[in-house]
């Protein structure tokens, strides 16, 4: 078991009269790669900026390897920040940028000099010491912004939307890079990120953000496989969402009514009671979608069809008007696979691949809706 | 890309009029306002005196030989501690003003602003006089001051230098914020947390991120009120009495009273050289910070 590095207490803040971060608790354990997810305006960079001090809690506390640092300076904070800008010094060359903060430490030349280098060396920009900032491209940018960063070993490192101004190539390089360095450096890294795909690839855990308070923490499988509610299933991926009625609720068993088609699923984890509603979700890679002759699942008609060169990506409209997301791999046996528009269909899924959760009234204007976009 | 020649080509005359006169108009505008005229000091600073018609050859540097004379050097040394120590002070209040004014929200600077430009509206030669009233010998500072009791007798301050320099400052201090303003309004806030999060205090912060980065507005400030504050002759007159106190004093003496207008176009000369010396160090200022815009 790992050790906690980093924990937040009862963490609350305001800005204006307006609920940023509700009563938060948080443990960050010591090596691990976190990452906070959640769309803009969840509390995240907030979170970020009380951690690196340059915030303070309204209420709650911040301990870092058993110090209680709430109310200490950034400069007396043993961890480091790599922002989303960069916000690299532009009158400084890239080595003055990586050296300033062991200068700052009073370190001895040659102490500074080899750690400048090596550091460096690590990020593959040795040959660029002696550019200006405004000389780099965007992707080296962000190398010098985290050798900066990490040249000081910091215990704990925050990276607040590192990659967000990066094209979607030069991102994936940039997510291995990341986790590569990572692993060398052993450092804990708290990244900030509202791109669900980036965070499920390069997290050991993933926090869920929501209007200030935690969805969900677990690792990316748990957090896609299990979601602990709505929310966090809907940002995290595409779902299908169905009603069912619980026609029967045993020991260990209940009997789900979902548009007529009857399942025996595992009792799930929350209370159920027998004429109740729950909500089933289904990933879309979990749906079959077969020939209309076909005697079971729920009938339907192809009314959108997306080939995404592995997938391809059908939307169905059931009868009853419920959509259902389908994303089906390519079969190799059947290489005219593929559907026309308005061709009928029907629709099932993998037994037991169903996923139980308590019927939420939802607001109407879900910010659900509009995930991924942000600023 | 290479830069086009000012001067465009024939067939785009036609094809762009409009561009074509714009052009032309800022380009004829340059030079005849400001080339020429600059071009006719030049030449006159380098003719030979004559009480008939001013101006009179041969080419000499005799007024160029002349500023050197210990008694006008005298005036521009002094000019130029004066022009000096205004500048100090008007960096000492508009460099925390400045950064002050960038911190605040947008509608306060924006009221701010507007106050600081509000006095453009009168003319300076007015302001000046008003600042005469507060300034004199039974004026408004020194009733005040022997009304509250605080001195017996009044407190000589008008026809000091100290006056003009009051009035110098008065008079610039908006040359030198307006530029600080606008470097603060630049200056990200993110290097300031990054500065900080890497270890440095407030002071190291402001000495190794702060003042490098807002270099260039304060060159620019420096030489928006240096070179006019040992221009402003009208401030030395009305506040300092009529001593030679700036070089202001020197060139309009010359032109209007000693009528050498050689020697007065040569002192001008000498100002616009300084100008240019300062214009420099501030282009060298900004190229080593790379022409920010990028970043």
């Amino acid at each position: 078991m790992k050790e906690t590095l980093l924990s937040l207490k009862n963490v609350s803040k305001a800005f204006d009269g307006k609920t940023v971060l509700d009563s938060l608790d948080l443990n960050i354990l010591d090596g691990e790669f976190i990452t906070l997810l959640g769309p803009s305006g969840c509390g995240k960079t907030t979170l970020l900026r009380l951690v690196a001090g340059f915030e303070q809690p309204d209420t709650g506390s911040v301990t870092l390897s058993g110090h209680d640092i709430t109310h200490a300076v950034p400069e007396h904070r043993p961890l480091n920040t790599v922002f989303q800008n960069y916000a690299l010094f532009p009158h400084m060359s890239v080595y003055d940028n990586v050296a300033y903060g062991l200068k700052m430490e009073r370190r001895p030349k040659d102490e500074i000099r080899q750690r400048v280098d090596d550091v460096l060396a690590m990020v593959q920009l040795q040959n660029f010491a002696r550019r200006k900032p405004h000389q780099l491209s965007g992707g080296q940018q962000q190398r010098v912004a985290i050798a900066r960063a990490v040249v000081k070993r910091p215990q704990l490192l925050l990276l607040d939307e590192p990659l967000s101004a990066l094209d979607y190539k030069l991102r994936r390089t940039m997510q291995v890079e990341l986790k590569r360095l990572q692993r060398e450096l052993g450092i804990t890294f708290v990244f900030v990120t509202h791109d669900q795909e980036e965070a499920l690839s390069m997290s050991d855990r993933v926090v869920v953000l929501k209007d200030g308070a935690v969805q969900q923490l677990g690792t990316p499988r748990e957090i896609y496989e299990r979601p602990a509610n709505l929310f966090t299933a809907r940002f995290v991926g595409e779902t299908n969402l169905f009603p069912g009625y619980l026609a029967s609720v045993g020991d260990e068993a209940i009997t789900v009514d979902i548009l007529g088609l009857r399942r025996t699923l595992q009792k799930p984890a929350f209370d159920v009671r027998k004429g109740e509603q729950v909500s089933v979700l289904l990933r879309p890679e979990d749906i079959r979608v077969l020939a209309p002759e076909d005697e079971q699942g729920l009938a339907g008609k192809i009314v959108e069809r997306n080939y995404k060169g592995s997938t391809l990506d059908s939307v169905i409209h059931l009868e009853d008007g419920t959509e259902v997301l389908a994303s089906e791999f390519f079969d190799e046996d059947d290489p005219t696979f593929d559907y026309k528009l308005g061709e009928l269909v029907r629709v099932s899924w993998v037994d037991g691949w169903e996923w139980l959760l308590p019927v939420e009234l939802e607001p109407v204007n879900e910010e659900a809706e509009g995930l991924a976009t942000d600023a | 890309m290479k830069r086009r020649k000012g001067w465009p080509r024939m067939h785009r005359v036609f094809q762009q009029p409009f561009k074509t006169a714009v052009l032309l108009l800022v380009w004829g505008w340059l030079l005849l306002l400001v080339l020429t005229p600059n071009l006719l000091v030049v030449g006159a600073s380098v003719m030979t005196r004559d009480p008939g018609s001013f101006l009179s050859l041969p080419l000499t540097l005799d007024s160029y030989r002349q500023l050197f004379d210990p008694l006008y050097l005298d005036v521009f040394l002094n000019s130029l501690y004066m022009a000096g120590v205004t500048t100090f002070f008007c960096l000492l209040i508009g460099y925390p003003f400045a950064w002050a004014l960038s911190g605040l929200g947008k509608q306060r600077q924006t009221l701010l602003i507007f106050l600081l430009i509000v006095p453009f509206w009168t003319n300076s030669l007015v302001r000046t006089y008003a600042l005469k009233l507060l300034l004199a010998t039974n004026g408004l500072t020194n009733n005040t001051l022997m009304g509250l009791g605080l001195i017996n007798e009044p407190l000589k301050m008008l026809y000091t230098e100290g006056a003009v320099i009051i009035g110098l400052v008065y008079l610039l201090l908006p040359f030198m914020i307006l530029p600080l303003y606008s470097v603060f309004d630049d200056l990200k806030r993110e290097l300031l947390m990054a500065s900080h999060d890497l270890g440095a205090g407030k002071l190291s912060t402001f000495l190794h991120v702060t003042v490098p980065l807002t270099l260039p507005g304060v060159l620019a400030g420096v030489m928006l009120v240096l070179l006019p504050a040992m221009g402003l002759f009208f401030v030395a007159d009305i506040l300092g009495g009529s001593r030679n106190l700036l070089v202001g004093n020197v060139i309009k003496n010359q032109f209007l009273d000693a009528r050498n207008w050689p020697f007065g176009a040569a002192a001008s000369v000498l100002l616009t050289l300084a100008m240019a010396v300062l214009l420099f160090a501030h282009r060298l200022s900004q190229r080593r910070l790379g022409e920010e815009a990028q970043t």
